[in-house]
């Protein structure tokens, strides 16, 4: 699902002017778009900045199957549990594919889980939030999902081969993602009129938290500028941020509800909509771990992962028995 | 407890191609890659075969050794068919 486009304030911060030889030529080879892969040299801080951008969106991925995992045994049908299960399962894999990539860089699977268990690492706000109906997992699919691939199709682009070959995947995946959570609203809003405003009350309480996933305003970006160099982000939280409101605003009138915002207005001067500013405290509230879901989703990751550790354990212990089985058979 | 080993995974696609490297997953063993691997990377009926190669058993070329190993095939463009000119009036070539 998804990814959090630079949700965190400590860092690098504006950029800098290549200085060795070898940072000015890995620098050009940027600019003339020829990719950076593993064995590269590679400034220190274009590694640290990637395993940091590139283990968020893991995670991510990897916490955002818990709310729409909260609605598998409770799907209304059979059939949407079965696309549930599969959506959740690609996120699960969307996960995998990101984990690999930042292993890469030089850092193991095993510091990446334990940094995100011990609350060191973030992942994007969002789904920090719960699933209290039915209707929240159609609102995730069409409004996360959807800022998703408009903020993942650019790094399909992306300077670092591993990252960009990892996004082309889970682009490809995503669409089927924002097509079912459509899919889910439009049944509801051509159901019973409690139908419609199940889906009503689930938009209300999704288009901010949405909203906010882009990111904080450009001016409080921290990351933005030297990321942009390095072309790890090609276009800004704001910029994003606009492109999805445009593209949903049509879709939600679509469906007949109303977007929880007195400000958003067409500006045809501008060519776009304009819209109000989200509660940004909340923001940064939910970051440093005080939204409603926080706490539980921390601790179902780390339940999941004690309690598997003895299978983890039986395989390898299961694997090294049988090769020592063949040695001597040999 | 450490990580289990790293595996990278090749797939065939139905059209007669070559594998071709998808990206890479954690497994005890070899049995347990390619269970993995059909998981990660062909929910879309991506492929029919797959490979599981132990990426400690990959011997790779350097980044430095590019030069050494590239850079001679630059010189030969005589190897391509674009450096010789045909003649108009000759035909199927």
């Amino acid at each position: 699902m998804y990814s959090p486009p630079e949700q965190s304030q400590a860092s690098p911060g504006r950029a800098a002017e290549p200085t060795s030889p070898e940072e000015r030529a890995f620098q050009a080879r940027i600019d003339a778009g020829i990719k950076i892969e593993p064995k590269d040299w590679m400034p220190d801080g274009y590694r640290k900045t990637l395993i940091r951008q590139i283990s968020q969106h893991a995670h991510s991925e990897w916490v955002g199957q818990l709310p729409e995992g909260n609605w598998i045994t409770r799907a209304p049908t059979l059939r949407r549990k079965a696309i549930l299960l599969a959506k959740v399962q690609d996120e699960g894999g969307h996960a995998l594919y990101l984990y690999s990539a930042a292993e890469t860089l030089g850092v193991s699977r095993e510091q990446m889980v334990a940094d995100l268990h011990a609350g060191k690492a973030k992942y994007s706000s969002i789904f920090n939030y719960p699933t209290l109906t039915w209707a929240d997992v159609g609102a995730i699919g069409w409004l996360v999902d959807a800022a998703a691939i408009i903020n993942q199709i650019p790094l399909c682009r992306c300077s670092y081969g591993p990252y960009a070959r990892a996004m082309v995947r889970i682009c490809k995946e995503e669409s089927f993602h924002v097509r079912q959570g459509y899919d889910i609203m439009l049944a509801l809003c051509r159901g019973t009129p409690e139908q419609k405003a199940m889906a009503q009350d689930a938009l209300n309480r999704w288009w901010w938290p949405a909203l906010m996933m882009h990111g904080p305003r450009d001016a409080e970006s921290v990351h933005s500028e030297q990321s942009a160099r390095w072309k790890i982000k090609l276009y800004s939280n704001d910029e994003l941020r606009q492109r999805w409101v445009d593209q949903t605003v049509p879709q939600a009138e679509f469906l007949g509800l109303t977007i929880p915002d007195p400000k958003l207005k067409w500006n045809p001067e501008r060519g776009h909509y304009d819209f109000g500013e989200p509660d940004w405290d909340e923001f940064w509230n939910v970051l440093k771990g005080n939204g409603p879901c926080n706490r539980e989703r921390l601790q179902a990751r780390r339940k999941a992962w004690e309690e598997g550790a003895w299978v983890r354990e039986a395989a390898l212990a299961y694997a090294a028995k049988r090769a020592q089985r063949e040695r001597k058979r040999a | 407890m450490n990580d289990w080993p790293l595996w990278e995974i090749f797939i065939r696609s139905q059209h007669g191609l070559s594998h071709k490297h998808v990206g890479s997953l954690h497994a005890a063993d070899g049995e347990m890659a390619i269970k993995h691997a059909r998981d990660v990377y062909t929910r879309r009926n991506e492929g029919v075969s797959i490979w599981a190669v132990k990426a400690s058993d990959i011997v790779a070329s350097s980044p430095g050794d590019k030069e050494a190993l590239f850079e001679s095939a630059n010189n030969k463009i005589y190897r391509h068919p674009t450096f010789y000119e045909v003649p108009e009036g000759v035909k199927n070539m």
